[in-house]
C-alpha cells in the first residue's frame, strides 16, 4: 500500500514538472531551442581554421623571379592576397586591418636570388589574434617550402633538404575544427539543461515557498527530489540523442565508439550536473543568485576550462588542478575520444569514474542539504 | 523630475545592494573569473608531450631529437622501440606527438638525400594538432639550415625572416584577456537589467510604478543608471587586472577606451532592459538574456575570428554590439588605435544602444499585465 502511494506520488510530481516546463516558453527555448542553436553555430558557424586569409605581398620591383614567387601565394586556399608595391601602403593596409599579414620582397630580391646568400623575404603578421597569427606564419612558410622544393624540379637538381618530414594526424586526418567543437558541445548543452535550468526552477520553488508547502504533504524529501530530477533528466538525455543525431547526420562527425558508451558517460555527466543545480539552487534558495551561481560555476568553466576550446595541458598547474573539480572536463574528454578515436578505455574508464564519485559525493550533499531543512 | 530619478536610481540601488549574497556575486565571482580564465584561456601550446621511436639510434638521429627536447614548448616522455607500442601511447593520451626516425635515416643524410622522419599527431582537437604541426616544421627547418651550414651546403635562394607586430612573442593571452573584459562587463551588465523590471513585474510592484507620477522615460533612465553604474565599476576593476596584474599592454588612449566602454554599456542596458520588459517573471527574464548572451558570445571573435566564420553568419555578427566593443577593446589595447579608427565601431553600438532602449521604453507601457 506505501510503496503504490509513493509510485502514485512521484508520478504526480513529475507530472506537474512536465506541465510547468511545457507552459513556459523560456524553459522550452532553453531545452530545445538553445541545442539547436549552439550545433548550428559551432558546427557551421564558428572555425579555428583561417581560411583565405587577406595579406598583402609587397613587390617592390616586378620581375619575373617575384611573379614566380608571389604566384606561390595565389594558388593556394589559405591566402587571398592583394599585390602592393611600396611598404607604407602595406602598413596602413594592415593597421585598418584590411590584411592580417604582409608579405615583402625588396628591390634586390632578383639579385639576391642568384647570390650564395639568398634572398631574404620579410613576413609580417598581425599578432592581435596570436592564434590566427601562427597559423599565418605557418602557411607561409608551407608556401615557402613549396616553392622552393618546384624551384628545385625545374632546375632539374634535387633540393638540398636534409630531413624531410611526413605528417600523420591520427583521428581527424583533414583537421576539421567541427570535429572537436561539435563532441565538446553536447556536454555544455548538458551542463545547461542539467545545471542551470534545474537550478533556477528549484530556487524558484524556494523563492515563492511552494517547496515547504510540498514538505508538509506526506511526499518525502526523496521523492521530491526524484520528482525534480527525473523530468530534467529526460530532458537531457533527449537533448543529447538530439546533439548526437545532428553531429552525426548533419554535420559528419565520426562516430567511431560505442553509442551505448556515449549513453552511460553521458547519464552519469547529466547525474552529476543535476546534483550541481539542486545544490546550487538549495544554497541560495533566489533566482537572482541562482542564475549567476550557475552561470559562473558551471557554465562558464564548462565552456573554458574543460578542455572544449583551451588545451588543457597548456594552462599552468594551479589552473590545471582547478579543472580536476569541473565534471564537463571528463566528459569533454571521452566525447572527444569516442567520437574520434573509439572506445578506448584507457581514457574511458578513469573519466568515467571521475564523473560516478562526483555524482555520489554531490547527491549525498544535496540530501544533507535538504534534510536539515526538515529539522 | 531629477529627484524623481534620483529616488528611483537610490530605490534600485537598496533593492539590489541590500542582500550580502547579491552584493558578494557582483563583485567577488567576476574577479575570480577573470583571474582563473585569464589564465586558463590560451591558444599556446607549452607542453607538448612526445614520444621517439628511433629506428637509426645515431648520433644524427639524437641531435635531431636534441632540437624538439630543447624546445621550450615541448616535452619528452620517453622513447618506444616497437611501433606497436605507437597507437596505445596516443590513444590514451599519453602523448600527442609521435616522432619516428626510420632507419635509412642517418644513410640518407649522409648521402644528401631526403631522410624521411614521420610525425604522427593526435588529431582529436584539431587546432592544437595544426599547432604541433606547425611547431615540429620550425624545428625541423632550423635543424634543416643547421645541418646544410654544418656539411658546406648551400643555403635556400630565399629565407624568411618572421615578425609579428603589437604581440612580438604571439602571446594568445594579449589577445584573449581584453576580449574577457567585453564578456565580463556584459555578463554583468546584462544579469542586473535583465532582472530589473521582471522583478517587479513578478512581485507586482512594477505596476505601483506605473501609477506613480513618474514617466515611462524616467522609469526607463532609473532603471537604466544603476545597471549603468556597476557596468562602468566592472569594467573599471577588470580593466585594472588586466594591465596591473596581466600585464596587457594598454597602448591607447583610456578616453577612447571608455568612449567605447560608455557606448557599449549603453547597448547592453538597452539588451538587457527590453528582454527585461518583455518579460513576465525573473526566470523568463534570466533565460533570456541566457538566450541572448550565449549567441553574443559565440559570435563575437572572442575565441573565434568571425573571418573564419561563413557570410551569412558574419552578417548575423553586425546586430551583436558585443562584436563591436571586441575590436575597441583589442584595438586600444594593443595597437593603441586612435578614435578616429574605431568610428566604424562605435556608431553601432550607439544605435543598437538607442534602439533598444526606445523599444524597451514602449513595451513599458504596451505590455501591462
Amino acid at each position: 500500500m506505501k510503496r503504490g502511494g509513493s509510485n502514485m506520488r512521484l508520478r504526480a510530481l513529475v507530472r506537474k514538472e512536465f506541465l510547468q516546463i511545457l507552459r513556459d516558453p523560456s524553459s522550452i527555448a532553453i531545452a530545445f531551442v538553445m541545442p539547436v542553436v549552439l550545433l548550428l553555430l559551432f558546427g557551421y558557424g564558428v572555425s579555428l581554421d583561417a581560411k583565405h586569409v587577406p595579406i598583402a605581398l609587397v613587390i617592390e620591383q616586378p620581375s619575373a623571379d617575384t611573379a614566380a614567387f608571389s604566384s606561390a601565394f595565389y594558388s593556394t586556399d589559405y591566402f587571398s592576397p592583394v599585390t602592393l608595391y611600396n611598404m607604407p601602403s602595406a602598413e596602413a593596409a594592415m593597421l585598418a586591418g584590411e590584411v592580417d599579414g604582409i608579405v615583402h620582397l625588396r628591390a634586390d630580391f632578383g639579385r639576391d636570388l642568384r647570390h650564395s646568400e639568398g634572398a631574404p623575404v620579410q613576413v609580417i603578421v598581425n599578432g592581435v589574434n596570436a592564434n590566427t597569427g601562427r597559423l599565418v606564419l605557418g602557411y607561409v612558410n608551407g608556401v615557402w617550402s613549396r616553392w622552393l622544393q618546384q624551384q628545385a624540379e625545374e632546375d632539374g637538381r634535387s633540393l638540398n633538404v636534409p630531413v624531410q618530414v611526413e605528417q600523420r594526424v591520427w583521428f581527424n586526418s583533414e583537421l576539421r575544427s567541427r570535429n572537436f567543437l561539435v563532441p565538446g558541445l553536447i556536454a555544455i548543452i548538458m551542463t545547461l539543461i542539467g545545471a542551470l535550468l534545474t537550478a533556477l526552477v528549484v530556487a524558484r520553488e524556494w523563492e515563492r515557498g511552494t517547496f515547504e508547502a510540498l514538505m508538509v504533504t506526506p511526499v518525502s524529501i526523496v521523492e521530491l527530489m526524484l520528482g525534480k530530477m527525473i523530468p530534467y533528466f529526460v530532458l537531457g538525455t533527449g537533448s543529447m540523442l538530439l546533439s548526437v543525431a545532428m553531429a552525426v547526420w548533419l554535420f559528419d562527425v565520426p562516430l567511431r565508439g560505442s553509442f551505448w558508451v556515449l549513453c552511460i558517460a553521458s547519464s552519469l555527466f547529466l547525474l552529476v550536473a543535476l546534483g550541481m543545480g539542486m545544490l546550487i539552487s538549495t544554497v541560495t534558495k533566489n533566482q537572482f543568485l541562482a542564475a549567476q551561481v550557475a552561470i559562473i560555476v558551471t557554465f562558464l568553466p564548462a565552456f573554458l576550462l574543460s578542455g572544449f576550446i583551451f588545451e588543457i595541458e597548456s594552462m599552468p598547474a594551479v589552473v590545471q588542478i582547478i579543472t580536476h573539480i569541473i565534471p564537463a572536463r571528463y566528459l569533454v574528454a571521452i566525447l572527444q575520444t569516442l567520437f574520434l578515436a573509439g572506445d578506448v578505455w584507457s581514457v574511458i574508464l578513469p573519466n568515467a569514474l571521475a564523473l560516478l564519485l562526483m555524482a555520489i559525493i554531490l547527491f549525498a550533499l544535496v540530501w544533507r542539504k535538504s534534510y536539515k531543512r526538515l529539522e | 523630475m531629477l529627484y524623481r530619478i534620483i529616488a528611483l536610481v537610490a530605490k534600485e540601488f537598496l533593492a539590489l545592494l541590500k542582500d550580502k549574497k547579491i552584493r558578494f556575486v557582483l563583485i567577488g565571482p567576476p574577479l575570480i573569473q577573470l583571474l582563473v580564465f585569464g589564465y586558463a584561456a590560451t591558444f599556446d601550446l607549452n607542453n607538448v608531450r612526445f614520444a621517439v621511436y628511433d629506428e637509426a639510434n645515431s648520433s644524427a638521429s639524437r641531435e635531431f631529437v636534441a632540437h624538439f627536447e630543447s624546445s621550450p614548448n615541448f616535452h619528452k616522455v620517453g622513447d618506444i622501440s616497437h611501433s606497436r607500442e605507437i597507437q596505445p601511447l596516443i590513444d590514451a593520451k599519453d602523448v600527442l606527438l609521435v616522432i619516428h626516425i626510420s632507419p635509412q635515416f642517418t644513410r640518407k643524410l649522409s648521402l644528401g638525400e631526403p631522410a624521411p622522419v614521420q610525425v604522427i599527431v593526435d588529431g582529436r582537437n584539431s587546432n592544437t594538432a595544426s599547432l604541433v604541426l606547425n611547431y615540429t616544421s620550425t624545428i625541423v627547418t632550423n635543424f634543416n639550415v643547421q645541418w646544410a651550414q654544418q656539411t658546406g651546403g648551400t643555403s635556400p635562394p630565399v629565407y624568411l625572416q618572421s615578425r609579428a607586430w603589437f604581440n612580438d612573442n604571439l602571446q594568445s593571452r594579449w589577445f584573449l584577456v581584453p576580449g574577457i573584459v567585453g564578456l565580463l562587463t556584459l555578463l554583468v551588465t546584462m544579469l542586473v537589467t535583465a532582472m530589473s523590471v521582471a522583478r517587479e513585474r513578478e512581485q507586482g510592484t512594477f505596476d505601483q510604478l506605473l501609477v506613480t507620477p513618474l514617466r515611462p522615460t524616467e522609469i526607463l533612465i532609473g532603471k537604466a543608471i544603476p545597471g549603468f553604474i556597476i557596468g562602468l565599476f566592472e569594467a573599471t576593476v577588470i580593466i585594472l587586472v588586466a594591465v596591473y596584474w596581466f600585464d596587457i599592454p594598454l597602448r591607447g588612449g583610456l578616453l577612447t577606451l571608455y568612449s567605447g566602454v560608455f557606448l557599449f554599456l549603453l547597448s547592453a542596458i538597452g539588451v538587457g532592459l527590453m528582454i527585461s520588459s518583455l518579460a513576465v517573471t525573473q526566470q523568463q527574464a534570466l533565460l533570456g538574456a541566457f538566450l541572448f548572451l550565449v549567441p553574443a558570445i559565440i559570435l563575437s571573435g572572442f575565441a573565434t575570428p568571425i573571418e573564419n566564420m561563413p557570410n551569412a553568419v558574419q552578417t548575423l555578427t553586425l546586430i551583436n554590439p558585443l562584436r563591436y566593443f571586441m575590436v575597441v577593446l583589442r584595438g586600444v589595447f594593443l595597437e593603441g588605435m586612435p578614435f578616429e579608427l574605431l568610428i566604424p565601431q562605435l556608431w553601432p553600438m550607439a544605435l543598437i544602444g538607442v534602439t533598444c532602449l526606445a523599444l524597451a521604453g514602449w513595451l513599458f507601457r504596451k505590455r501591462m499585465y
